[in-house]
């Protein structure tokens, strides 16, 4: 997310926007964003609600009970249809912002 | 050559060990993350790992007491354990995750959502795409 807010200009020159979710509460992504000045919406989904509907439910991945979101990135075009997604294999690694915004400039 | 004093290359080695250990989640917070940096903790722990052995062989060369001898093993003994807990978390616990292969894949359509931003503002992916050309979707982890 630090990648995205870096080159928060490029996105928003393509003209995308990038939005955050995971299951923090409003607090907890309210602290992240002005910790680290992020400018783009950080949603909150407690519930799972997008999470599951997009299939990233990890179960009980943090203790018995918690469950959060696997990372996972999609780039929707605005008809609403996936162009390119990322689900990494392993959580420690993430896909280079560069190569998204590329992906980012070719959505009509 | 004379060999008494401090052994500063276990201690060393134990030290870097410790750093190597730590400077993958360093890494992992401070900067993006689209490098694979964990070959460079594996890097620090090569290096880790030859002043280990040189100060291996100076404690247990001609000369040296007893406490030489156990104190090195010993940090040479919690490095080699520091380096296992390394390999496991960053090789095998960071992939276990779920297949996920119910995700919507290319050219399938997004399902739609609204969730609460940071000011409690509901926000939906139909309506922020009807404004723009497209939407990142970032789902992480969180910090709970």
């Amino acid at each position: 997310m630090r990648g995205i807010q870096q080159n928060i200009d490029k996105f928003t020159a393509a003209e995308v926007t990038p939005i955050a979710i995971s299951v923090d509460s409003t607090e907890i992504n309210r602290d992240l964003a002005q910790r680290y000045g992020f400018t783009f919406p950080i949603l909150s989904d407690p519930n799972l609600e997008a999470i599951r509907k997009y299939d990233l439910v990890h179960e009980n991945a943090v203790e018995d009970g918690i469950s959060v979101a696997r990372p996972g990135e999609f780039l929707i075009d605005s008809t609403g249809t996936v162009r390119w997604l990322n689900l990494t294999e392993n959580y420690w690694l993430r896909a280079n912002p560069a190569d998204v915004i590329e992906k980012a400039k070719a959505l009509k | 050559m004379k060999n008494n004093g401090f052994n500063w290359q276990i201690v060393l080695g134990f030290l870097l060990s410790l750093f190597a250990f730590a400077s993958v989640p360093m890494v992992f917070s401070q900067w993006s993350v689209s490098t694979d940096y964990r070959w460079l903790s594996v890097g620090l722990f090569g290096i880790a790992a030859i002043f280990l052995v040189v100060g291996l062989r100076r404690a247990f060369a001609a000369g040296r007491g007893k406490i030489s001898k156990i104190t090195a093993a010993i940090l040479t003994l919690l490095s080699g354990a520091v380096f296992g807990l390394f390999v496991f978390l960053a090789f095998f616990m960071s992939t276990w995750l779920p297949k996920s292969t119910g995700a919507p894949q290319v050219g399938q359509k997004a399902p739609d959502f609204t969730l609460a931003d940071t000011s409690g503002k509901q926000v939906s992916l139909s309506e922020t795409l009807s404004k723009q050309k497209g939407v990142l979707l970032v789902f992480y982890r969180g910090y709970w």
